[in-house]
């Protein structure tokens, strides 16, 4: 009945192939080959760190280009992907998590991580944050949190705190804020840290432990937007007068009650992995259903199981 | 117009003598509750005709609530082509009171009520209209099988009363009782076969006539009996698609039911999201990610996914996306039948976002459809929008089964180092460039990325005038070049007349019929279907030139300025003042003496003005 010939040939490849060394024989990544586009941030952005450390955890860790992909949503912190020499997308507001989750599900081969800010993550994204979370979906994310939308020019976002003087709240904000570590717990979030980008050591730290977790790792990244609002952070600066405080070393990271009591701790709080426990991940669990799913039809191609569907439909 | 039909009918009054007459097909409308499992007994009709050789087309209600209400299945049989699910019913089974009061009229002057005497009081004045046999099918059904679960089993009780009174094969219904009800309790089937056979005893034929269906034409090869959905989910897998994303909303959910059974067994999966949103997102991520991906929804979420579906556009990503179509706007007529979803598929996104969009036009269609879209998406980095409806969705044919081996295909994506790769290289013929997907190895270590801001070839943004331009451009040639490669649809009935009914989607069936029906009688029209809606085939000017009307029927509402939302795309596209609308918006699919009413009197006014 269909008037067109269904099936199509496969889109042939004109590009050459290429010989390139073999894995064993590549070296680490630098950062010149790391370094994309020139970026757009303000000067003295608190981004640049994060952009900085994440050349370094790669270079460490010895991913090469095509082992990862970089996602993000909108916002300052979304350009995130066109400072990174590597597959990326840049997609659309809030939407970064569900985006990377389609990469991480059908594709175990590759290290997912996700670029955020407070506003994509929390606002617009706030719903995918809780349900990636309690999926425990595997993948890195990375909120650089400023308390204010930036790339819009300072208007409230759901974490500037109360009274904070906007665009939007010329007056001081009205909305009581978002804490990311409650947040994060409560939606089931198997790993939760924090860090701040004044502490570039502390920030690699983290962003290694995340990316070794396996299962859903989330680090919320104190990263100042010297625009539009200055010296945010400083109390966490001991370089401004403030106090970098450490998550105390007894502390047991599968304590979901202690680590929401750390969460809850008044500004600025404390600095660390908060909270880490081993859950199955989404991806282990789609796995399963799959084999047990194929083990019924082992030996058999793809149209020899589909055909078995449309037996039972004559 | 005549309103004749050529095929032979059950009718002549009330007989005397119980007689056999044989037909060439019937329509039988069962009225019952939600939960009577009346759509067992359809289902059970439809499949038997798929194996007699028989064409099948079911149509069915179902109420928008969670639990109950009223609900009807009507099964049209035929030895020859089935084309609509019938206007009017030669035998109403009613259940209850509100199934015979509400139903009567869809049945054909003196058709046949076969109702529920446990439940049904008769009508003395529609007495002299329609034959009324009445039997205590719940009682019976009780006695048959024992009476402790209410009115459960009375379904297949009624199904073997139909079997007596068209003489249907008995061995292979009772081989269906076998295949649905086997694998459960033994005592299931036992009992489904005890309550079918006492049916069958019952003695109708000293009622009423019974029929017998006239020998259809051998066929070569099996038919298969499915409903769109089913079609259309079975289609995806064949094409290759092995990663899909959705929410539940009615009429969707079935696919994404099916998908979520099926995929794991082939190594895929499909993902229940939090919403509607992240069901498109995540579906980009994948196809992004290298293997074309689907997603799906009806009415709220195709609004919900409509940035997200830009996005695919702007950066080149392949996606299907089904749009199971139902009443709007808003939550609208979540069970009922609407094409009303054509100018959001088409234009739905800010910004000029060319897509594709294709429309099957029965249940056999959809499961091609479905392989095609996959192969343009993936061919044309594009997203391609399949649109289906209620109708198509949930009513039940049997087509030639498909060569399977033939038609699976693999899309693997493929890894293999690349030397150098532009995403959006603008030097590309027609604008179309291969993908290079994550995990591919670039060796002259400069990386794509897809994104959403206008780009430059590498996918950098850019905010160069010129670029936004060639860009676009870009965009647009890839459809125009596929426009190109679509063929011209075929005109049913002859090239030049009077009259051109033009329809898309379910509607072809019903538009088919009138046609026929018309022509019988004598009146110069032809029809013609359009598959492919955006782009649309090169072509219809040549068609439209052969016919001084040309009257588009769909099944949604006339607009502000008179016309349809595809003779509105038809007129902007051909400025021809010959195109006109014939629309209704009443949630129900077109019966085909509705539209040749609705032929009459628009060429009536068109007389007069």
């Amino acid at each position: 009945m269909s008037q067109t010939l269904s099936a199509m040939p496969a889109p042939a490849t004109n590009l050459a192939v290429a010989s390139p060394l073999p894995d064993n024989e590549r070296k680490p990544l630098t950062k010149k080959e790391l370094a994309a586009d020139h970026p757009t941030w303000c000067p003295g952005c608190g981004d640049f760190s994060v952009l900085a450390l994440y050349f370094k955890l790669i270079e460490k860790r010895k991913l090469q280009h095509e082992k990862f992909t970089t996602i993000s949503g909108i916002g300052c912190s979304s350009r995130f992907p066109y400072f990174v020499q590597a597959h990326g997308a840049h997609f659309i507001h809030g939407r970064a998590l569900p985006f990377a989750s389609g990469i991480s599900l059908s594709r175990p081969d590759l290290h997912v991580f996700a670029f955020s800010g407070d506003g994509d993550a929390f606002s617009i994204g706030g719903n995918h944050f809780n349900h990636t979370a309690r999926k425990n979906i595997k993948m890195t994310l990375v909120v650089m949190d400023n308390w204010v939308y930036g790339l819009t020019k300072k208007q409230t976002s759901p974490t500037s705190p109360l009274g904070f003087k906007s665009k939007t709240d010329q007056w001081g904000a009205l909305d009581f804020p978002i804490n990311p570590m409650k947040q994060a717990i409560a939606a089931g979030a198997t790993f939760v840290a924090r860090t701040t980008h004044t502490n570039p050591n502390h920030v690699l730290q983290m962003m290694e432990a995340a990316m070794d977790h396996d299962g859903f790792s989330f680090i919320e990244c104190l990263s100042e937007c010297v625009e539009f609002y200055e010296g945010a952070f400083d109390s966490s600066n001991p370089r401004k007068g403030g106090v970098f405080n450490l998550v105390p070393p007894d502390h047991d990271v599968t304590d979901e009650l202690e680590a929401y009591k750390l969460a809850d701790s008044p500004f600025p709080g404390y600095f660390g992995v908060l909270y880490k426990i081993a859950r199955p991940t989404k991806n282990a669990k789609e796995a399963e259903v799959n084999r047990n799913a194929m083990e019924k039809f082992k030996g058999l191609k793809d149209w020899q199981i589909l055909q078995k569907n449309f037996d039972r439909m004559k | 117009m005549s309103d004749s039909t050529t095929t032979t009918q059950p009718t002549g009054g009330v007989p005397r003598v119980p007689r056999v007459s044989k037909v060439s097909e019937a329509v039988i409308r069962i009225a019952g509750n939600s939960q009577d499992g009346i759509q067992a007994i359809g289902g059970f009709l439809a499949r038997l005709a798929g194996r007699s050789e028989q064409e099948v087309m079911t149509f069915m209600t179902i109420p928008s609530t969670i639990s109950g209400g009223p609900s009807i299945f009507q099964v049209r049989i035929g030895s020859g082509e089935v084309l609509s699910a019938g206007d009017e019913a030669d035998i109403l089974l009613a259940f209850y009171q509100h199934s015979y009061e509400d139903h009567i009229g869809s049945l054909k002057k003196g058709g046949i009520v076969l109702y529920d005497s446990d439940h049904v009081e008769l009508k003395p004045e529609w007495q002299k209209d329609y034959h009324h046999v009445g039997i205590p099918i719940s009682s019976l059904t009780v006695e048959a099988i024992g009476g402790t679960a209410k009115d459960k089993g009375k379904n297949i009780y009624a199904l073997g009363l139909v079997a007596r009174m068209f003489d249907l094969n008995v061995p292979k219904l009772e081989a269906l009782i076998h295949e649905r009800f086997g694998g459960k309790d033994q005592s299931i089937v036992k009992n489904a076969l005890s309550a079918f056979h006492a049916g069958y005893s019952y003695c109708v034929g000293d009622l009423i006539e019974t029929f017998r269906f006239a020998e259809s034409e051998k066929r070569e090869g099996a038919q298969v009996v499915m409903n769109g959905n089913e079609a259309l989910g079975y289609g995806l897998i064949a094409a290759g698609v092995r990663f899909g994303a959705g929410y539940p909303i009615t009429p969707w959910s079935d696919i994404m039911e099916l998908l979520r059974r099926e995929l794991p067994k082939y190594g895929g999966s499909f993902i229940q999201c939090e919403d509607e949103i992240a069901s498109i997102s995540m579906a980009i991520g994948a196809s992004y990610a290298g293997r074309v991906a689907v997603t799906g929804s009806s009415g709220p979420g195709i609004s919900l996914k409509t940035e997200a579906l830009g996005w695919a556009v702007m950066a080149e990503v392949p996606l299907v996306i089904c749009d199971i179509q139902r009443g709007g706007p808003s939550t609208g007529m979540p069970t009922n039948v609407e094409q009303s979803d054509l100018n959001i598929a088409c234009f739905g996104s800010h910004g000029d976002a060319p897509r594709v969009v294709i429309a099957p036009a029965n249940v056999e269609d959809c499961f091609y459809t479905a392989i095609e879209a996959v192969n343009i998406a993936r061919q044309y980095n594009v997203p391609v929008i399949i649109l289906s409806d209620q109708a198509i969705a949930t009513r039940i044919e049997a087509f030639p089964e498909p060569d399977l081996e033939k038609l699976c295909q693999d899309i693997t994506p493929d890894l293999t180092p690349v030397a150098n790769y532009k995403p959006y290289d603008l030097s590309a013929p027609d604008g179309i460039v291969p993908r290079v997907v994550p995990g591919t190895r670039i060796a002259n270590g400069k990386y794509p990325i897809a994104t959403g801001l206008e780009h430059d070839e590498m996918g950098h943004p850019t905010g160069s005038p010129k670029l936004h331009q060639q860009m676009t451009t870009k965009r647009r040639k890839k459809l125009q070049a596929l426009a190109a490669t679509l063929p011209t649809p075929k005109i049913y009935g002859p090239p030049e007349g009077n009259v051109l009914l033009v329809g898309w989607g379910s509607t072809q069936g019903p538009i088919r019929e009138a046609v026929d029906r018309a022509r019988a009688a004598g009146d110069s029209i032809s029809g013609l279907t359009l598959r492919h809606l955006n782009p649309l085939p090169d072509g219809l000017e040549n068609i439209f030139s052969g016919f001084h009307h040309v009257l588009v029927v769909e099944l949604n509402d006339e607009g502000l300025y008179g016309y349809g939302q595809l003779a509105g795309l038809l007129r902007a596209r051909f400025t021809d003042p010959r195109i006109r609308g014939v629309n209704k918006s009443d949630g129900l699919t077109w019966k085909v003496r509705d539209i040749l009413e609705r032929v009459r009197t628009t060429l009536a006014t068109l007389k007069k003005t």
